[in-house]
């Protein structure tokens, strides 16, 4: 009987209105490799940050070998023998490695033996793990691997039985990730217990003997790994809610009016995130994306609405060519060729939330008539614009004076969506249409977009909700490791056959 | 000789003239390599000055005006530390905010105690500090050159000036050489990674604060309670922007920034010196001219090398430990 070296019991965990941990329980078991799967925001980072005391939970209690602990900071939880190598490093840039792992443990207010003593205990823990760093190199001359194994070094010197990694491939090559697998195993086989977050279930599993599985905030099973499979798994992750299929009739599409080829795309950190893809867009035809998020989608979408710098390739919008490496149209420009695009993060990239509905009724479209006149926008004009658009979108309240943070989710989306279908776009670009979305608003968005499309418009739809990709789309591609590895005409594909897809099995 | 003894003399003011910058220069270093923007160095100065020459007044003693001037400027930083750390304001407010409070404050107290807008009263020689001689200073300086060094250069100053010299190794060895300091370098630069290592990021910015007031109350006292014997309206004339400027010079590093310090000391010494001097060829020089010299020099350094000082990473951010 192995006994949990970690029980946790009833956490709750709320940020404002989201209720990001939802009654979690879990035992992680000593000598373990542990995964914890779940989608992006299902609250598995922020679980692992209540373990590590980085956040406080409202309400639960934390174990650590059967005995109850009180996590205030990270400093109980390093006490405790928990370490955590975060998604983001929490390195120090121009600190050497060694000033990064001492740094708050440096053992006396001075320096001199105790650095001595610090460099002989960490070769020593180099030399057992074999992870290879120089304890004299500066953090900002490392790779990203390195860095990743200076975090794992600064856990152990600590202390660390428990080692949390969050989503730690993200960032690596996948010759960095077989070196960090093999670090982690040896780190298991030496009997740390090693806890892994990933949305990636092939990591789940080659790594890991026992596994957990979130969705949107809950803990909704727990299994032995040897005892299920990916597909199991990814049922688990997606969730099996009732298919919401929507009234659409057959429309005749036209001609292709959006096509990209061999379309590459890197990531801010020069990482490629979007790898050769191929997409045709009809006039007429809603073109679904799904994917696990993540795998691309992102950085896909930001590229085609001009937000993003193509690597290589080209982007056709009405049989022209728009951007390839060298030549680009601006957002802007795009929206004047019939561009439009409702980003997938809609309160960062879609709205100024600051500020008031009606000036985000009219933003991109501002400085038009009539708008604006001779650069001076016509404030009565506006006003009136909006109240007849707000009526139209039912958006609520309609007051066009409100600031748009005190709108809801669902109906901040409606003033986006609203604001771009009004130009009645050729070729609409729509990322997350529904997330954060309640009921009622989503049946009401998912038809206007069913709207667009019997008016002839192309419509490129990424979401990570399979549902809604099955239930509006007439085409369906899915996106994984940012390669389209499938494409079905969406009348007799089932949730499971792209699920297996959007986990890279088949 | 007497070109040796203008040298000695003109060394001799740019030491005295660059001690309250270097006193605020090393309280700006703790400020910002913590993260937060010190803006308000000119500010806290002036209050030290005010309060060190009333304190020194009313007690009679110019060290009990100087504790007193401590406890005020330290106060003044808590207070820029509750608006921007506590409160996660915009930094450089809460410094312009502190800036603008203390002129108003300084001139309106002195007119309330002293009947005079900004004026304090002369403070006689038990109320204020006086020139300190180094011992055998009149019976070497008649060695050559190593008595003119140490009778006219190093001898007869404010005990400030020989503070302030010794306080830069001591800021370095804290900064670079001990675990305070190493805690202070990287809560600059990633105050995440502080906190996952279990200190409190907070605490150690209202830390550097303190030491950052304590540090700028010698620059104030000096100002009012040694080099002159009274508080005036705006006495700090810019010293604190000036002493942010040689610190930024010194890219936030107490060697380079003392170097700094003494370039516009230097600077400054010799406007002193050059007023109404007839310059072959040229005549004399206007003084405005001449009294912009260390001005100017501030704009063409900072505009000419800011480019290559790299600011601590997270400075002017307020921590925001959850999303």
């Amino acid at each position: 009987m192995v006994s949990p070296i970690l029980e946790l019991t009833n956490i709750n965990k709320s940020f404002g209105h989201v209720h990001a941990n939802k009654n979690i329980n879990l035992k992680i078991n000593k000598g373990t490799i542990h995964g914890i799967i779940g989608e992006n925001g299902a609250g598995k980072s922020t679980l692992m940050s209540i373990v590590f005391g980085l956040y406080q939970a409202n309400s639960g209690t934390i174990k650590v070998n059967g005995k109850e602990i009180n996590l205030r900071s990270p400093k109980d939880s390093i006490i405790n023998g928990i370490g955590m190598v975060h998604q983001h490093f929490m390195l120090v840039e121009n600190f050497t490695v060694l000033e990064n792992i001492i740094l708050g443990f440096e053992g006396e207010l001075v320096f001199g033996k105790n650095l001595e003593k610090a460099k002989k205990d960490l070769k020593n823990l180099c030399d057992t793990y074999k992870l290879n760093i120089d304890l004299n190199s500066t953090i900002s001359d490392l790779s990203v691997g390195f860095r990743q194994r200076v975090e794992i070094l600064k856990s152990l010197y600590r202390g660390a039985e428990i080692l949390i990694l969050d989503e730690p491939t993200g960032v690596l090559t996948p010759q960095e990730v077989d070196e960090l697998f093999k670090i982690l195993r040896s780190l298991n086989e030496e009997g740390k217990t090693i806890v892994l977050i990933t949305h990636k279930l092939i990591e789940i599993m080659d790594l890991t003997s026992e596994v957990s599985v979130m969705r949107q905030g809950e803990m909704v099973g727990h299994t032995k790994t040897k005892d299920t499979n990916k597909e199991q798994l990814a049922e688990m992750m997606v969730g099996r809610s009732v298919l919401l299929r929507l009234e659409k009739s057959q429309v005749k599409t036209g001609d292709v009016v959006f096509k990209v080829e061999d379309l590459t795309v890197k990531d801010d950190l020069d990482v490629i995130r979007v790898k050769n893809v191929n997409l045709n867009i009809r006039a007429g035809e809603i073109l679904g994306l799904a994917g696990v998020t993540g795998n691309g989608q992102t950085e896909l979408l930001e590229a085609l609405s001009g937000i993003r710098k193509v690597e290589s390739g080209e982007i056709y919008l009405d049989g022209k060519k728009v951007s390839d490496s060298q030549n680009f149209l601006d957002p802007r420009e795009l929206k004047e060729k019939g561009l439009a695009h409702v980003p997938e993060d809609r309160q960062r990239m879609g709205l100024v939330t600051d500020f008031k509905a009606y000036e985000n009724l009219i933003f991109g479209y501002h400085d038009q008539k009539p708008f604006s006149k001779s650069s001076i926008l016509n404030h009565r004009d506006i006003i009136a614009h909006s109240k007849k658009i707000m009526e139209e979108y039912d958006v609520r309240p309609q007051s066009p004076n409100l600031i748009t943070s005190n709108f809801s989710g669902g109906n901040q989306q409606k003033i986006i969506l609203s604001r771009e279908l009004n130009e009645n776009p050729k070729v609409l670009l729509v990322g997350q249409p529904t997330r954060g979305v309640d009921i009622g608003a989503i049946e009401f968005i998912h038809q206007r977009l069913i709207d667009m499309r019997d008016r002839g418009a192309a419509i490129l739809l990424v979401s990570v909700e399979l549902d809604e990709v099955l239930s509006l789309s007439d085409r369906i591609v899915v996106m994984f490791d940012g390669k389209i590895v499938g494409e079905k005409e969406n009348n007799n594909v089932t949730d499971r056959e792209l699920g297996l897809l959007m986990a890279g099995v088949v | 000789m007497e070109f040796l003894s203008d040298i000695a003399s003109l060394i001799n003011s740019t030491l005295r003239i660059s001690t309250p910058l270097v006193f605020a220069a090393m309280a700006g270093i703790f400020a910002e390599r913590s993260g937060v923007i010190d803006f308000s160095l000119e500010g806290k100065m002036l209050m030290a000055a005010f309060v060190a020459a009333v304190g020194s007044y009313f007690l009679g003693n110019p060290w009990l005006g100087l504790l007193l001037a401590i406890i005020a400027c330290v106060s003044l930083s808590m207070l820029h530390g509750f608006a921007s750390v506590t409160y996660k304001g915009d930094q450089v407010v809460s410094c312009v905010a502190i800036n603008i409070l203390i002129i108003g404050l300084t001139t309106a107290l002195a007119a309330a105690w002293f009947g005079q807008a900004g004026l304090t009263p002369t403070l006689n020689e038990d109320q204020r500090f006086l020139e300190v001689n180094l011992p055998f200073a009149e019976s070497l300086r008649d060695v050559p050159i190593l008595g003119t060094i140490y009778s006219d250069i190093l001898s007869g100053h404010y005990i400030f000036v020989y503070l302030a010299y010794l306080t830069v190794p001591l800021v370095f060895w804290v900064v670079f050489k001990t675990s305070f300091g190493l805690r202070l370098r990287a809560v600059g630069e990633n105050p995440s990674a502080v906190d996952t290592a279990g200190i409190n990021v907070f605490a150690m910015r209202y830390k550097a604060l303190a030491i950052n007031g304590v540090l700028i109350a010698f620059a104030g006292a000096h100002l009012s309670t040694a080099v002159n014997a009274n508080f005036f309206r705006e006495m700090s004339a810019g010293r604190g922007y000036l002493a942010l400027a040689a610190m930024i010079f010194g890219k936030w590093h107490p060697k380079t920034a003392l170097v700094a310090c003494l370039l516009f000391g230097f600077t400054d010494a010799l406007q002193i010196r050059l007023q109404g001097v007839e310059l072959p060829a040229i005549g004399e020089i206007p003084v405005q001219l001449i009294q912009a010299l260390p001005y100017v020099l501030t704009v063409v350094l900072l505009a000419g090398f800011v480019g290559k000082a790299i600011a601590p990473n997270a400075i002017g951010q307020p921590y925001i430990k959850e999303r």
